[in-house]
């Protein structure tokens, strides 16, 4: 072929938070890496220091850091059968478009999914009976396993927040329970490694009202970290001086956890590891006989094909273009809603969210003092933590208080309601607001439905002809019911601190639009599980149909927790990678028997 | 130099250094070298002066001047969109990646009824300069239907009914432009104006921050965090330096 390059032991597909926690993983066992990066490099002191971070027209408006839909989009409707329409213009969804990928400009909250999040078939049928879980499921949601335990994906974890260096506070230490951190985590083995961030004046505000009201507010764990950190890798970190510049932002302080900040460093010093930058893989290809893939084809930015061969191939780029790269490459089957056959694009599911807005009159909340993760969060109403048996949905979501940005343009419409955006009344309704908004947001669980998946669209192409990837996807009964009840609880809180003139903003009430939503979480479609009928990936993320392929990325939960997915997707890589040099390198097979 | 070009010339000097290309791909192998900045990531101040490059007709100009000056008007919170310079931060904003619509999916087909549906908006082929030279025109014709008269000569109060109906969506602007749309376009574009760094030509004196009280480009908070529901009296700062 021509412009083959010689053989890698492992290819990486795409260079963000998996790819990069991979690469280091595999490299440090010397293997020989090569990652390719359709974005180009990026780097703290070179590309957003601080003379040129706190910029919100160009990179919370304009989304410089983004990739551009013109580089590549989806399509989507509401259910099969309905014509998909592409996503022209900026929406929810944040593609990162460069070296360390979506993991340059999240905002860097730092979660643990719940133990219940990893087996909600198993424990909804265990708490409340295997009928209940047959009545979920003979409404349409395709509950299922993870194939792993949280206590299997515990020292994961820690491991991938010590590269992150992530703030935060124990909530439970090897099962003791810690008041101030979140009594309802999983046990975990140690403290976080840096404490907790401070609180602002609506974080303590929120703290106060929720504690008073006997629930268990707590400090979120965030990629924005307290104080001086050196990493594992030998990686030093910087304390976060609460700019407000955060998501949709690079970040110049090297405080919030990203490749750059925590991996990059030592990965690129190591002989063994090469990045091809503004390079995009366009599929896999698969050996004759169909078991293995022998690499991957490649284009340059120039529009120059080429082919970097490899004994394994690892796809980790953003959740949507690990399904396509899968549906691209042919490996595996297609899922059929009408048949329930195939697994990839199976199991798609979204983040169920609602925000509640209040006002206090003549306060100072300085909101311009921020962090992409800062807030305080009560769990009492997340995942299983509390009683569903009188409840018509399993499932729940955090409740937080945060503080994340003042960013004058992404606020200029948070002003009290029955006041026009535009005009003297915007400007003296702006001029009050400012500093007397404060927000109250729930982040639910959702759960996949038959009908919602991922597939390739027959008519719309990306601009190398390659088809785009289409969503189908509409809110579920289960996760409306679910965000009904936990958004009265957020309208109840918002209450009891004083907030007036309260709006909400419950995004379930009507039809899912990629335009309209608050949270860019997009989860599935080439999912884990022990059942190769039901999941595309093993337990150690290794496909069922292509032995040397393993992909990681949120692309790979079965169902949505209440949370952000980045920590679990740092995690999963960490256990993905050590399965490849640990066992797979000297013995190439299914890693799982099917 | 554009980001490509910077990148090549990387290579280049670092050749040596383990920066190689083979197939056209950016190869890295290594921390590269160099610590400026990257071309591409330095702020780019807005051209102001010598003349406007998009809005070059002046009725489109009195136009725009006209709908802006009544979306944010001079009053006791501050100056006008104009008085701050969202005219020319407009103009800017259109004759670059903005207006050109480079960051958008702008193939065909395009199917309004069926996207608008599944959207819940209207979606375009498009560019923002394109919609701008379409939509002034037809405010001025639709001034000039109904009013006898030019847009920009009508009464704040009439202007202001307009703007109104265009908001709701009661007032057609013909078939080639959708009027509610062209309403939220440009309500973006003069709030973008008033309350983006003064790098880009508009918030003039960072008149829109001090409007709020945003304390603007400024990095660290920490000797802030802990002081609560007080008036830190910060004053802005901008990318500008001294402005």
């Amino acid at each position: 072929m021509a412009n083959e390059r010689p053989k890698a032991d492992v290819v990486i597909v795409g260079l963000g938070w998996a790819g990069s926690v991979m690469a280091e993983e595999l490299t440090r066992a010397g293997l020989n890496v090569v990652a390719i990066e359709r974005g180009a490099w990026r780097d703290t002191s070179t590309d957003f220091p601080p003379a040129v971070d706190p910029d919100e027209l160009r990179w919370h408006t304009r989304r410089e850091l983004l990739q551009p839909m013109s580089v590549e989009t989806t399509t989507f409707r509401n259910k099969t059968g309905q014509q998909a329409a592409p996503v022209r213009n900026w929406n929810a969804f944040q593609f990162g478009w460069n070296v360390g990928g979506a993991g340059t400009h999240w905002a860097g909250m730092s979660w643990r999914f719940l133990p219940w999040d990893f087996e909600v078939a198993t424990q909804t049928a265990e708490r409340y009976g295997q009928e209940r879980l047959d009545g979920l499921m003979g409404e349409g949601l395709q509950l299922q396993d993870w194939g792993v335990t949280y206590e299997e994906m515990a020292p994961y974890y820690d491991r991938f927040e010590r590269i992150a260096g992530t703030s935060g506070k124990a909530g439970n230490l090897n099962g003791e329970k810690i008041k101030g951190g979140n009594v309802f985590e999983g046990p975990r083995e140690r403290e976080y490694p840096t404490p907790q961030l401070k609180d602002t004046n609506w974080m303590s505000m929120y703290r106060d009202t929720t504690e008073g009201m006997g629930y268990n507010p707590f400090t979120i764990p965030a990629g924005n970290i307290s104080q001086a950190y050196v990493n594992p890798l030998g990686v030093t970190m910087g304390p976060c001086t609460y700019c407000g510049f955060c998501d949709f932002h690079g970040c110049g302080n090297f405080s919030k956890s990203s490749p750059q900040a925590c991996i990059l460093p030592a990965l690129m010093r190591r002989p063994n590891f090469t990045v091809l930058t503004e390079t995009e893989v366009l599929h896999a290809v698969k050996h004759e006989d169909g078991k293995t893939v022998k690499g991957v084809k490649f284009i340059t930015r120039e529009g120059e094909e080429g082919f970097q061969p490899a004994d394994v191939v690892c796809i980790t780029a953003y959740q949507m273009d690990n399904v396509r790269l899968m549906l691209l490459s042919g490996i595996g089957q297609q899922y059929d809603p009408s048949t329930e056959r195939g697994t990839i694009g199976r199991n798609y599911s979204y983040q169920t969210c609602s925000s509640v807005t209040g006002f206090f009159s003549g306060a100072k909340m300085n909101p311009f003092i921020g962090g992409g993760a800062l807030g305080v969060q009560i769990d009492d109403f997340n995942g299983d933590n509390f009683d569903h048996s009188d409840l018509d949905f399993i499932g729940g979501a955090g409740i937080m208080g945060y503080s994340t940005n003042g960013r004058p343009i992404a606020n200029m419409n948070a002003i009290r309601p029955g006041n026009k955006r535009w005009g003297s009344q915007w400007k003296e309704a702006y001029a009050r607001d400012y500093q007397e908004v404060a927000n109250i947001f729930c982040q639910g669980t959702s759960m996949p439905t038959r009908d919602a998946y991922l597939s390739l669209d027959p008519t719309y192409k990306d601009r190398h002809g390659q088809p785009l990837l289409r969503l189908t996807f509409d809110w579920n009964r289960n996760d409306k019911s679910m965000i009904d009840y936990t958004t009265q609880k957020a309208i109840e809180i918002m209450r009891e601190a004083g907030g007036e003139d309260i709006m909400v903003d419950n995004q379930t009430e009507a039809s899912w639009n990629p335009y309209k939503q608050h949270s860019s979480h997009t989860i599935g479609g080439l999912v884990m599980g022990s059942n190769p009928a039901t999941s595309a990936l093993n337990p150690y993320l290794q496909s069922w149909d292509c032995h040397n392929v393993f992909s990681v990325g949120a692309s790979a939960f079965p169902n949505n927790g209440g949370y952000n997915p980045t920590l679990t997707v740092g995690a999963l890589a960490v256990r993905a990678a050590r399965a490849i040099h640990e066992t797979y390198i000297n013995n190439p097979g299914p890693l799982v028997e099917a | 130099m554009n980001r490509r070009e910077a990148l090549f010339s990387l290579g280049s000097m670092a050749a040596a250094g383990g920066l190689a290309s083979r197939a056209g791909a950016v190869e890295l192998r290594g921390v590269p070298k160099p610590t400026e900045m990257s071309a591409d990531h330095l702020p780019t101040p807005a051209r102001t002066g010598g003349g406007f490059r998009v809005l070059t007709e002046e009725t489109d100009q009195k136009t725009v001047k006209a709908v802006f000056d009544r979306l944010i008007p001079a009053d006791d919170f501050g100056p006008s969109a104009s008085e701050a310079g969202c005219l020319e931060f407009l103009d800017d904003q259109l004759s670059g990646d903005y207006g050109a619509g480079k960051a958008l999916y702008l193939q065909t087909p395009l199917r309004p009824e069926i996207e608008e549906e599944i959207m819940g908006s209207p979606q375009f082929l498009a560019t923002p300069r394109e919609r701008y030279e379409t939509g002034l025109k037809a405010l001025e014709a639709y001034a000039q239907e109904n009013d006898q008269a030019a847009f920009h000569a009508l009464s704040p109060d009439r202007i202001d009914e307009i703007l109104t109906g265009l908001e709701a969506g009661e007032i057609s602007l013909g078939d080639d432009v959708d009027g509610q749309a062209f309403f939220e376009l440009m309500l973006q574009n003069a709030r973008e104006g008033y309350l983006a760094d003064p790098l880009y030509g508009g918030n003039r004196d960072m008149a829109g921050w001090k409007m709020i009280g945003f304390p603007g480009a400024r990095y660290d908070y920490r000797p802030y965090v802990d002081r609560r529901n007080e008036d830190l009296g910060l004053t802005p700062v901008s990318l500008i330096p001294n402005d």
